[in-house]
């Protein structure tokens, strides 16, 4: 697992990541029972909800990748609450507890505005997901810097998902597992360099070229 | 001769395969067993004929098996999915009986005989009380909507869906509150059928050439059958907007109208509405015409799926796959498929329709970018080695209930 890939004296084990998606039964038509739900859903849906598009539509950037914020645009037509979901900095949050209240927190300020609930087209209500994650060893195992960096070239979408995102907020990690061996393997300027990627502003595709473009730096 | 896992690496990508085999060693020798009522037509057969010679490629002691039942029983089922999808249908108690009379008879007959046994949809759900004496893990896979059924239909089935160990559903908007853990498996399209496998150049004109179709002009599909849940006159209304300052031309393919009375009506009124324009193709396709459809779908420049109320709708991944951009109706599993903005448009009207095409006949770029956009859309979420994948996690998440992140050491 992502604890074991990044240990001190210990090769970098690369592991990636399936999903199944898990139905909650919880649904929402508007935005006061989208709130209720938010407050009980699990931590697991949250992510769900804020990342799991960055795995599964990788290929291109849609307008959103953060779903509350593509149903609040697309079936309720709140474009203002749209922006400030999308608005949230997903790289400064270090648990799904703080992006679970920042969340409710964008949605109750905007309630509070006194505006009228819409009700969401039928057909359109929001309905509570989660996934749940199988994590295999993919094989790939580095034992130094340079294996680390080659390795990142062949490494998946989903490799890279599991060591980004969800080693990052769902298993609650301080950083991304790279910056983390790196750091603990004596490379502190390349784990900075990692660390000040924006995961979130690129497809993983891109993601995996920046992290190799760090690689090639430190070789010339 | 039976296809093998192998065969899709070329369209599911080597590492797609190489994650599959890994997975399944987790499960390799364990036996997972498929039941439903028909062994062809329909998905859920197309899907059960694809799926089950890549489990067994994959190590996994996969089997088929189809429920017995007489006519009355059909026509039993078919009143239920009716009243399932929220249509009135009047159940008496002697048709309870019926069901239940087959039921019993399949719990006699049916080898259940496997570490995992999969049900698909209502007809054989009552085989779980078979639980009782064999225990194992029993999964009801349901591929129809059942989020707004009738009540005595839903009250019948749900004390038989409740004693699964879980329920899986094609899309969120489909399911019911159960007391059981629920999954989500989109369908998948099938990249080597003859619907969707690469076609020669001189196959696709020679099928153009068939149906009088100018491959010279601009071609604007819709494949579906002639219902007015899919909306054919609307696409007609849109193209005929387009028309006015567009060179183009449009093939509405489906079948359906043969043994359906209002399908029948439908299509006189669409020819109805197509007359006078020998641009305006509309084909009533026979049954096993899947080559002749792929054709004309790589023949498209845009392709459309404008339904007004649909189920997943994968003839826009079958599209997608083909490399067109899609023009889909913002309704139930289309909003899936289509990314606004990224592999084509959702609309929701004939005029958002006439927009978007004319925007896309307009610029070759856009419709390419969108057009690979999707194809790499399908190609990581809709082919059936992603549902092989599904059913492989679905053994594995039985294993452990409860748990978010599983670690496969």
């Amino acid at each position: 697992m992502a604890s074991e890939a990044v240990n001190p004296g210990e090769a970098f084990v690369f592991h990636t990541e399936q999903h199944l998606v898990v139905l909650t039964g919880r649904n929402a038509k508007n935005l006061a029972e989208l709130l209720e739900h938010l407050h009980k859903v699990s931590g697991s849906s949250i992510f769900y909800h804020t990342h799991y598009l960055f795995l599964t539509h990788n290929f291109g950037k849609p307008r959103f990748h953060n779903e509350f914020a593509n149903w609040a645009s697309h079936a309720l037509q709140e474009e203002g609450l749209a922006e400030r979901l999308t608005a949230i900095d997903l790289l400064a949050m270090t648990s799904i507890h703080d992006l679970r209240e920042a969340i409710v927190t964008a949605v109750e300020k905007y309630l509070d505005g006194g505006r009228r609930l819409r009700e969401c087209p039928p057909g359109d209500e929001f309905h509570f997901c989660e996934a749940k994650s199988f994590v295999t060893p993919t094989g790939l195992v580095a034992h130094d810097t340079s294996e680390l960096f080659a390795m990142v070239g062949r490494a998946t979408d989903a490799c890279l998902y599991f060591h980004f995102f969800e080693a990052r907020l769902r298993l609650e990690r301080p950083t991304n597992d790279f910056s983390m061996w790196l750091r603990n393997h004596g490379e502190p300027r390349l784990a900075q360099a990692i660390d000040r990627l924006d995961p979130y502003d690129a497809t993983l595709a891109e993601l995996r070229e920046q992290i190799m473009k760090i690689g090639k730096r430190r070789r010339t | 001769m039976s296809v093998t896992l192998q065969d899709y690496e070329e369209s599911a990508g080597t590492a797609v395969i190489e994650e599959l085999r890994t997975l399944a060693d987790r499960v390799r020798g364990r036996s997972m067993r498929h039941v439903n009522s028909t062994s062809v037509g329909g998905g859920v057969a197309e899907i059960l004929t694809r799926m089950i010679p890549l489990l067994r490629d994959l190590g996994i002691d996969a089997r088929w098996d189809v429920i017995k039942g007489d006519q009355a029983f059909y026509n039993v089922t078919k009143a239920f999915h009716n009243a399932l999808h929220g249509k009135t249908e009047e159940i008496t108690e002697q048709m309870l009986d019926i069901f239940r009379a087959t039921t019993e008879i399949n719990l006699r007959e049916v080898d259940l005989d496997s570490d995992v046994i999969v049900i698909h949809d209502p007809q054989p759900a009552g085989l779980i009380e078979r639980k009782k004496d064999l225990g194992r893990q029993w999964i009801w896979r349901c591929h129809i909507d059942v989020s707004s059924p009738q009540a005595d239909v839903w009250n019948f089935l749900r004390p038989w869906v409740e004693q699964y160990d879980a329920a899986v559903f094609s899309m969120p908007d489909f399911a019911q509150q159960l007391p059981i853990p629920q999954f989500r498996v989109a369908p998948s399209i099938d990249p080597l059928s003859d619907k969707n496998k690469p076609l020669d150049k001189a196959y696709i004109l020679q099928v153009l050439e068939k149906y009088a179709i100018d491959p010279g002009k601009p071609i604007l599909v819709q494949i579906s059958r002639f219902d007015r849940l899919k909306d054919p006159l609307g696409v007609i209304a849109a193209y005929k907007l387009v028309r006015k300052r567009h060179r183009c031309q449009l093939v509405l393919a489906g079948g359906g109208a043969t043994d359906d009375p209002e399908g029948a009506q439908v299509l006189s009124e669409v020819r109805q509405a197509a007359e006078g324009d020998p641009d305006i193709h509309v084909l009533d396709m026979p049954p096993f015409s899947d080559l002749e459809i792929n054709a004309l779908v790589r023949a498209s420049t845009v392709a459309i799926q404008k339904s007004i109320r649909e189920g997943f709708g994968l003839t826009v991944s079958e599209a997608m796959w083909k490399n067109k951009p899609v023009i889909g109706g913002a309704v139930g599993g289309i909003k899936l498929q289509v990314i606004d903005g990224v592999t084509g448009y959702l609309v929701h009207s004939p005029e958002g329709c006439a927009n978007r095409i004319a925007q896309l006949l307009r610029d070759r770029k856009l419709r390419e970018r969108m057009g690979d956009n999707g194809r790499e859309h399908v190609r990581q979420n809709f082919l059936v080695t992603r549902q092989v994948k599904d059913a492989i996690l679905g053994m594995l998440a039985l294993d452990h209930p409860g748990e978010s992140v599983v670690n496969l050491g």
